[in-house]
């Protein structure tokens, strides 16, 4: 009776994620934010919207690529009209280069703060506020507890968190539903033709919350994502390289 | 309703400043003399000096023939009215609308405001003493007219509170002084024998007119409430405005958190009716010893929501120092706007800018951290990087031009461009390699140049050659090169791309 015991499982499983919150896609949508293979590490293979994500960047080359992914990521939250807010402590955020990425730069309100405590205050007022897309908010450092303050407050209002943590010294546990590292990679034009061509990432999954970590190369281009195939052998070229 | 005066008169304002200040002149005959014609003469005088029988008016010489140990000082010009204001803002605690007698008084419209205190006698009593304990010698008189007021605080004998409609009776037995007359009018009535204002209340006014003038009748009309008499309140009243005295002082933050909801409950329900909203507000908190503390909240969208004003003043109760306690709230709205109630209802929950939550929002955050920290950026018709953006003023506005892709702008800029040193194979190559805060960067692929130049009618300065690099491990950059290359080229890296 192996199948039946795996149907149990299975089924367990099913229930257990309907219970943490995790509702499976209503008319089985995939695939939401065209991340392909990325999106399929989640549990029920959906991107978590409603929750908070955290991105860990060692340095400002880092950060900007983190940058880029959620903007790729906010030109899909913010289709129909949203507005979304971008709290930093840098501030260097340049509003011309977000429509490259299918984001109205005037849609998004930045709120430029000097402390991590007074982010984290902003963001978690921000997070409750339903009316937006999207909060994104740059910070240092984030212990657990503050990181369940922000959980909770999404819980509420179903608005998408991004969280950037850049130059942090300690990477703690947090109760953010995904840590995702991104990092540049070079870019390639086709045909070998001179110059750069599309901004293109090796997008990892550190941890996700009941879903597979896992890591990818993935190109912006022409206003959507393009998972590249084959990352394994990509990476050992990489490598090599 | 019938409009209700006070008038406060200061006996001996200069002098009981000036004693206050110096409290050994307390004991010694006081005057304050001016030069007028050729003539020293004296302009104030303090108890003790009027009590040796020297008075306003006075030549200085005389009365220093009276009185040996007179203190003659010099007349400060302005001071009274420069103290008169001070103790007229500081009636503000007992009615909004307070104006400046000059030189010596304060008028004070107090309709609807002395019941607050129990009754006009108690609100009297209460501003008298306290005047009092302050140092200043004050009488006030209350009455429906200013002049009947003014005439009562001087020279009434009786009572300082005239009952409504009573003033005609109250001003037969006071001398023709009384109604503020010019001294040439005066001095024809005492010619004349008309000691009381009695002995010519009663003549047809055609008579009075021909011998004394429109003015004098004016004054007449004014102080028996014929004729109405305007002030200049010091302070101009704000349409939108809630007070709360209090009982007993407040001091605590419970306390007064629960004045602002009460304040704010009046305001609202009354916007509400209007269909009006809030863009700014001041709280006012008179505080027991004197002193006046504020505390100001602004909004991104006209607001009448009390929950939502109310997270606002939250944000500002602890910069409101209550010291020993405060006796009074004062609620203004020193800004209102129309708003559409029915739009209101549509647009909450919708999400975009017009939505009401992100202006709440975005209120609260400015109350915080400030409204300088909140930018939204629209372009502008500028190639120069620095100035393609400009902050938008308000969150209606929408962008006049469209935000340009054609070429490649990094995601984040620099707000200064930062040196960088370069190697670059050939003049007007890219570079090849640069060196960015001690690492080295062996440049793979390259874009550009692309050539900004600096914008004359707005500033000097050199043009700049931008590329865009990307070195071996895949991160990419915005460079540039200021001016042409010469023997020594200046580069810079302005910015980062994604």
């Amino acid at each position: 009776m192996p199948d039946t015991k795996r149907d149990i499982v299975s089924r367990l499983q099913k229930d257990i994620l309907q219970w943490e919150g995790y509702r499976p896609p209503p008319d089985g949508t995939r695939d939401l934010m065209g991340l392909g293979p990325v999106e399929a590490a989640f549990p029920n293979g959906i991107f978590p919207l409603g929750a908070v994500h955290e991105l860990v960047c060692g340095n400002t080359e880092q950060a900007t690529a983190s940058g880029g992914f959620i903007t790729g990521l906010l030109s899909v939250l913010m289709q129909n009209g949203g507005v979304c807010v971008w709290i930093g402590l840098s501030g260097n955020l340049f509003p011309s280069a977000l429509k490259a990425f299918g984001v109205e730069p005037d849609k998004v309100i930045f709120i430029n703060l000097l402390k991590d405590k007074d982010v984290l205050w902003a963001m978690e007022e921000s997070l409750k506020c339903a009316g937006l897309a999207a909060v994104i908010g740059e910070l240092r450092e984030i212990d657990f507890k503050q990181s369940r303050r922000l959980q909770l407050a999404v819980e509420q209002s179903r608005v998408t968190g991004f969280i950037l943590r850049n130059h942090s010294n300690k990477i703690g546990s947090t109760a953010c539903v995904a840590r995702w590292k991104i990092k540049p990679l070079p870019s390639e034009q086709p045909d070998g033709l001179p110059g750069l061509g599309f901004p293109r990432w090796q997008v990892e999954l550190l941890r996700v919350r009941n879903g597979q970590p896992g890591s990818w190369i993935i190109e912006w281009c022409d206003g959507k994502f393009i998972p590249m195939v084959e990352p394994a052998v990509k990476q050992q070229e990489l490598m090599v390289g | 309703m019938q409009k209700r005066f006070m008038v406060i008169w200061f006996r001996h304002l200069a002098t009981d400043w000036l004693t206050l200040k110096r409290p050994e002149l307390k004991e010694v005959p006081l005057v304050f003399t001016a030069p007028e014609r050729n003539r020293i003469i004296i302009t104030a005088t303090n108890p003790l000096a009027e009590a040796l029988g020297v008075y306003r008016g006075m030549a200085a010489a005389d009365a220093k023939a009276i009185t040996a140990n007179l203190q003659v000082l010099n007349h400060l010009p302005g001071k009274e009215a420069k103290l008169l204001r001070q103790l007229g803002l500081w009636c503000i605690r007992y009615t909004p609308l307070v104006a400046v007698d000059l030189p010596d008084g304060l008028i004070l419209d107090i309709s609807g405001c002395a019941h607050l205190w129990g009754s006009e006698r108690e609100y009297l009593k209460e501003i008298v003493l306290k005047l009092r304990t302050q140092g200043y010698d004050a009488r006030a008189a209350i009455a429906d007219t200013i002049g009947a007021a003014w005439a009562v605080a001087r020279f009434g004998k009786l009572t300082p509170i005239i009952k409504s409609g009573m003033q005609a009776e109250a001003l037969l037995p006071l001398p023709p002084v009384a109604l503020r007359l010019e001294p040439v009018i005066l001095e024809k009535l005492q010619k004349l024998g008309f000691r009381t204002i009695k002995s010519f209340m009663h003549i047809p006014r055609s008579v009075l007119r021909r011998r004394f003038g429109e003015d004098f009748l004016l004054r007449l009309a004014q102080a028996l409430g014929l004729e109405e008499e305007v002030i200049t309140p010091l302070i101009p009243p704000v349409p939108y405005a809630e007070r709360l005295p209090c009982l007993e002082p407040i001091r605590t933050v419970k306390g007064i958190e629960i004045a602002i909801t009460q304040l704010l409950e009046g305001l609202c329900a009354r916007l509400q009716a209007e269909g009006k909203g809030v863009r700014k507000a001041v709280l006012k908190c008179y505080r027991v010893d004197g002193k006046m503390v504020q505390a100001g909240i602004s909004t991104n969208r006209g607001s009448h929501s009390v929950s939502h004003l109310f997270k606002l003043f939250e944000l500002q109760i602890s910069k409101i120092e209550p010291a020993l306690g405060i006796e009074l709230f004062l609620l203004e709205a020193s800004k209102v706007e129309d708003i559409d109630v029915l739009q209101e209802k549509l647009w909450t929950g919708k999400p975009g800018l017009q939505d009401s939550t992100l202006a709440e929002l975005l209120d609260r955050v400015a109350g915080k951290v400030g409204a300088h920290t909140i930018r939204r950026y629209l372009p502008a018709e500028h190639y120069w990087p620095e100035r393609s953006i400009r902050p938008a003023i308000s969150l209606s506005e929408t962008p006049a031009t469209l935000w340009r892709i054609d070429r490649p702008r990094p995601l984040r800029l620099l707000r200064r461009p930062e040196r960088v040193e370069v190697m670059a194979l050939l003049p007007d190559y890219p570079p090849k390699i640069f060196t960015y805060k001690g690492r080295r960067h062996i440049v793979e692929k390259a874009d550009g140049p692309e050539r900004i130049e600096r914008e004359w009618w707005l500033e000097k300065g050199e043009h700049r050659d931008y590329y865009a690099v990307e070195d071996s491990e895949g991160q990419r950059y915005w460079l540039f090169r200021s001016g042409h290359y010469d023997a020594e080229p200046e580069w810079y890296l302005h910015g980062f791309f994604a």
